[in-house]
């Protein structure tokens, strides 16, 4: 099949203005610019089914409905934060296939009313922010951004904006308080972007692969995106696949497809031929999803069956953990990545990822007790539902179900 | 001398990227150049900064030590930071750092003693699948190296010993 997201692995040189445009290129903003008004573009991607690829899975046509038309002026920000360990897909794409990406910002933006976009950059993303800034001035200089596009009355400019290297900046809030120019910490919600965002103005932020899925969902409509996919997701899903197999990298797939066919079809199987332990299908903010059986490694990966096997689809980061792992090593790994990144502002995040770290410390150091570990469990739980964003909330998870579901390694590592 | 007055055209056009009444925003990208050449902030490196953004020393001192990406201490000319994360660690980073360490002759956290290189250990890159890698930080930006050898490694260090700039 063609890619529809990766499409600079079918048609070369796609990240030069001309081809992209003799691959149709800008035709959908064009059309929605000069034929449709901003409300039947959201419609259509209402329609579509589309829905967030950052991790949240939200119905991306309702957030960009969810607009507050009281209060201007609105504002677009892509968010190219990646920073989940085990994500590394909104790379490729800006690398590969930059003005696709480009042209679902500006997409986006005519739709919501926006006339100035941001896209935020992880700091590590130096040279893709330069790059990018080099593909914005093209597009200006053809008259695809600027003032009065193709005749009408419709501007806008896209403008870079780099993070300096903060996990938390990924969290929608705390994004938009980095780009005011103050620490990345996530906002109380609500109010939500959609009413109160940018500079306390209305503004839709969305990840760089679902902007990117848009310019094909308005040239080829509603329907034609939602015939692939399952009814619960429609349409293309880029997994990142990592961790012990042969071929790691991205495959952009129907959501539906198994876990087996990733692992063994596209990923070339387990290294060494060892068999899968476990699967964190969101990165580190995963449930450790226990693989004991075949039922586990055919179930689609779509956002509603990978909740029935325990876990959560997220942003589709799949890190296959083999059986000569343990996991306490595992979860000690996690954890000290959020302890890390933990920004300090909710006392839950800051106090529990601190002292889990001491403890999955300990006990992967063979200095822990069985105590140790039920009191590891204990601080886990004791945090669920009392953080203030996401992050804290999901640095439980691998520690939760790492316990309960692979208790028999934590009791080896305590004894030995 | 000041950053507008040392780079005059850069600081307008980060400027002018952010609502006038918002300029506040230009905060991180002026600290990125503030930062080029010595590899670190210094004080009066924030006190400009808070100047032309118009917030206090302490905002920015704030936002410095938040971030990772900026540095309030000069080290090594060029930062190897090298991803030991989960995905990273399936694929033996923490045995390539180890090795790193042994023919660097320091260790994580440490400068080689001619200023060249600090090592350290960093969270995600977003490059899983080409483990083990790091990226440099150094005058001339970020780089990524990927699907890294400790030989090659130690043929890019020996590189930059010798021209003092990076090779591409």
């Amino acid at each position: 099949m063609e890619h529809i997201l990766l499409r600079h692995r079918d048609i070369p040189d796609i990240n030069t203005i001309n081809v992209y445009k003799k691959s149709g290129g800008f035709a959908a903003f064009k059309n929605a610019v000069t034929k449709m008004k901003p409300g039947e573009v959201t419609e259509v991607v209402k329609n579509s089914g589309l829905r967030g690829r950052g991790g949240a899975g939200f119905p991306t046509g309702m957030k960009w409905a969810f607009i507050d038309n009281k209060n201007w002026p609105h504002y677009v920000v892509a968010n190219a934060d990646e920073s989940e360990p085990g994500t590394f897909k909104d790379r490729e794409i800006m690398e590969g296939n930059p003005f696709q990406f480009l042209e679902g910002v500006a997409i986006a933006s005519y739709a919501v009313g926006a006339n100035v976009a941001y896209i935020y950059l992880r700091g590590e993303f130096w040279q893709v922010a330069a790059f990018l800034d080099e593909k914005i001035s093209e597009m200006e200089k053809a008259g695809f951004l600027g003032e009065k596009l193709f005749g009408t009355d419709y501007s806008l400019k896209i403008y870079t904006h780099l993070g300096a290297g903060a996990y938390i900046c990924g969290e929608e809030t705390a994004l938009l308080e980095s780009i005011e120019g103050k620490r990345g910490q996530p906002r109380v919600r609500p109010p939500f972007p959609p009413s109160y965002g940018l500079y306390g103005k209305p503004t839709i932020v969305n990840n760089v692969e679902t902007l990117t899925n848009v310019p094909l969902i308005l040239a080829n409509g509603a329907d034609w995106y939602k015939s692939m996919g399952t009814a619960d997701s429609a349409g293309v899903k880029i997994f990142s696949l990592s961790g012990r197999v042969r071929k790691p990298g991205n495959y952009e797939l129907p959501f539906g497809t198994t876990f087996r066919d990733l692992i063994y079809k596209y990923g070339g199987g387990v290294q060494d031929s060892r068999s899968v332990k476990a699967i964190m299908p969101a990165g580190a903010s995963s449930s450790l999803i226990l693989v004991d059986d075949d039922k586990v490694l055919d179930t689609p990966m779509d956002y509603a069956s990978v909740r029935t096997i325990g876990g959560d689809l997220g942003s589709a980061s799949v890190i296959v953990i083999d059986d000569t792992v343990s996991i306490d090593w595992v979860i000690n790994k996690t954890i000290h990545f959020f302890r890390h990144e933990s920004c300090g502002k909710c006392t839950t995040c800051r106090e529990g990822t601190y002292w889990m770290s001491h403890l999955t410390e300990r006990i992967h150091e063979g200095k822990g007790s069985t105590a140790d570990v039920d009191l590891l469990l204990n601080v886990a739980k004791q945090m669920q539902g009392k953080c203030l964003c996401a992050l804290g909330e999901f640095s439980t998870m691998a520690v939760v179900t790492g316990i309960e579901r692979f208790r028999k390694d934590f009791d080896k590592a305590v004894k030995a | 001398m000041s950053l507008a007055k040392k780079y005059p055209k850069e600081v307008k056009q980060i400027l002018s990227k952010y609502p006038p009444e918002h300029k506040r925003s230009a905060v991180m990208p002026l600290l990125y150049l503030a930062q080029r050449e010595e590899g670190y902030i210094s004080k009066a490196a924030m006190q400009d900064v808070a100047g032309i953004v118009d917030i206090t020393e302490t905002d920015v001192a704030a936002i410095v030590g938040f971030y990772t990406l900026y540095h309030d201490k000069k080290e090594g000319k060029y930062r190897m930071q090298v991803c030991t994360d989960l995905p990273c660690a399936l694929r033996g980073a923490e045995q390539f750092m180890d090795n790193l360490c042994a023919n660097l002759g320091i260790k994580v956290g440490e400068t080689t003693p001619d200023g060249m290189i600090t090592l350290e250990a960093v969270t995600c890159l977003a490059a899983c699948d080409k483990a083990p890698m790091f990226q440099t930080q150094g005058p001339d930006g970020i780089k990524y190296y990927e699907n890294m050898t400790v030989d090659k490694t130690m043929e890019l260090v020996e590189a930059l010993k010798k021209s003092g700039t990076e090779v591409k």
